[in-house]
């Protein structure tokens, strides 16, 4: 890897605490994370074990109560002015009102870019998600999956080094979902953006990742991490290959791990 | 196209339904109506049910014909003509306090989402003064009008009749666009934290548009309201020359000529109609706006 790059993420011991009007919250204690440049990294947990926050953190969504964070050498808040992230969730999230061309368009614009400058940028998005075709459609007018498409399109709209999502497929189909992790996929790999992505499919997060972030709640913090270092294309005949499913059960036994162990603790 | 015809269909039934409502009680009920607690002397007692007589209701065709005859008897214009004129004043007036009540109530909105603490001081007294009736209102206002005429500054008559109008207008307006500007998830909201984006880009390109489902039947509201709001104003500061005063005006000589009152009020129902109309025309030309509204 390239050393002399600063990581992607670097996480060292950060806590976040929320404080509610029903006492507190420890969401996340203690992580220590490293995401290198052009690196995919997935965390799983069962719900609640912080990956939201987490991500929510790099994102400078919500500010860690404790440890430091770094994007790219730099503080989360200037890394989210730097426009060094793009962001996609499990809602698509598109404007209503907005046709696709807009939608993506959107970050560029509140950029100050120029409508010819945005156009041509736009064209290249809708071509590396195959949305060409729909580019003067309206959110209501597209299935979920290509809703996502189009987030994921408007992701990346500012050439982001960076690319965080939250569990991006949750809501689709298993059809339309390894479709899209294919997808996904190859657009990591010609963007050459880093990739932090929160998933709680075991599946997904083997077969997209380079390196899977084991999580456990009550307080949220990293168990295990394990490395998939799958060679070669990641494509349809990946998922039925021994070396997948050594991987896939490698991430179970360390997610359950984390759940047999919690009757000993009591 | 259907959709338009069965629309247009409903609206003529409902008018019909009133029309033989009307003339079905007046045909069933007793003329002198029902009155309880009579102890022989006049206007004691309770009436349950309205007289049915015609000074008290007039036939539906008796107003219609009484739209085309002399106004005031002799070669005086024809009632509709008299009507028609009064509504242009009263929509006149009623368009000015329209505008003042949505700048005013659109102001309060956009402070109100801006700055919390604002809102919580500010609705409550905003709710609380739709309670504040318009006749106690009106001539406060009037007054206030006269002195700063009198000071020097021009302060026509009508001008006092459109604030009190925006009196009534403003309230659906802050209300409705405080709604819509609050409207944007959560999810929104973050994507334009990511996108570095101000309190002013995040006002134009996500509040404002996603406050048009909430701003269309406010402004609708606030169109309705005031007309409403300048006959009754016209009325409690004695306003010559809109509907209202015309409606005091032929309602005095009711006993003599009962259908003659119905003028003006087709006149106000008719000016309504068109200026929740115009509000509508305006939801036209935002229809991708509303494209939230069938999904959500
Ligand atoms: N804004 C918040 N206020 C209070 N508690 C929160 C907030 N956001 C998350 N939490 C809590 O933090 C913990 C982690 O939540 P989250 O990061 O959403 O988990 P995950 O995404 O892994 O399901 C949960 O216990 C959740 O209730
Ligand atoms: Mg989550």
């Amino acid at each position: 890897m390239t050393s002399a790059l600063p990581a992607a993420v670097k996480a060292t011991g950060v806590d976040k605490v929320f404080t509610g009007s029903r006492g507190e919250v420890t969401a996340l204690a203690g992580v220590d994370l490293e995401v290198a440049a052009g690196e995919f990294v997935s965390l799983i947990g069962p719900s609640g074990c912080g990956k939201s926050t987490l991500l929510r953190l790099i994102a400078d969504l919500e500010t860690s109560t404790g440890g430091t964070l770094e994007i790219f050498g730099k503080s989360a808040s200037q890394a989210r002015q730097d426009q060094d992230y793009g962001i996609a969730f499990q809602q698509a999230g598109l404007l209503p009102w907005r046709t696709v061309r807009d939608n993506i368009g959107l970050p560029l614009q509140l950029h100050g870019q120029d409508k010819r400058t945005r156009a041509a940028r736009v064209d290249e998005l809708t071509a590396l998600v195959g949305l060409d075709e729909f580019v003067d459609h309206h959110p209501d007018q597209l299935s979920g999956g290509m809703q996502q498409r189009v987030a994921i399109a408007r992701a990346l709209a500012s050439q982001p080094r960076l690319l965080l999502m939250d569990e991006p497929f949750g809501a689709l189909d298993e059809m339309t979902r390894e479709y899209l992790q294919s997808e996904l996929t190859r657009i990591a790999a010609e963007t050459q953006a880093a990739v932090v992505f929160v998933t709680h499919s075991i599946p997904e997060a083997v077969f997209l990742s380079d390196r899977v972030v084991v999580m456990s709640p009550r307080p949220g913090r990293i168990t295990d991490i394990i490395d998939v270092s799958l060679a070669g294309e990641r494509d349809e005949a990946l998922r039925e290959s021994p070396a997948y499913f050594e991987r896939v059960t490698a991430v179970r036994e360390a997610l359950h791990g984390t759940h047999v162990d919690r009757p000993n603790e009591r | 196209m259907t959709t338009r015809a069965t629309s247009i269909g409903w609206g003529v039934t409902g008018v019909l339904a009133v029309v033989v409502a009307w003339e079905l009680y007046k045909y069933l009920g007793p003329a002198e109506g029902v009155t309880v607690g009579d102890t022989g002397d006049a206007g004691s007692g309770q009436i349950i049910l309205p007289r049915t007589h015609d000074r008290a209701m007039p036939h539906v065709w008796s107003m219609i014909v009484r739209l085309f005859e002399p106004t005031s008897g002799g070669d005086s214009p024809a009632l509709i003509v008299s009507v028609a004129a009064a509504a242009a004043v009263t929509l006149g007036i009623a368009v000015v306090g329209w505008l003042i009540g949505v700048l005013v109530g659109f102001g309060l909105s956009l402070v109100m989402q801006r700055w919390r603490l604002l809102e919580w001081g500010l609705l409550p007294w905003i709710v609380v003064s739709q309670t504040v009736p318009l006749i106690a209102l009106a001539p406060v206002i009037n007054a206030i009008g006269n002195q700063i005429d009198r000071s020097g500054t021009p302060w026509p008559q009508w001008l006092s009749v459109a604030v009190i109008a925006s009196y009534l207008a403003f309230f659906p307006v802050a209300v409705g666009a405080l709604r819509g500007l609050q409207s944007p998830d959560r999810i929104h909201l973050d994507l334009m934290r990511t996108y570095g984006s101000g309190y002013w880009p995040t006002l134009v390109r996500l509040r404002l548009p996603a406050a048009v489902p909430h701003l269309l039947p406010a402004l609708r509201l606030a169109a309705a309201n005031a007309v409403l709001g300048v006959v009754v104003a016209e009325v409690s500061i004695g306003m010559r020359g809109g509907l209202g005063r015309m409606l005091i005006q032929l309602a005095g000589q009711g006993s003599s000529d009962p259908a003659a009152p119905w003028g003006p009020i087709f006149g106000a129902v008719v000016l309504g109609l068109i200026a929740a109309g115009s509000v509508a025309l305006i939801g036209v030309g935002l229809k991708d706006y509303r494209r939230g509204e069938a999904t959500s």
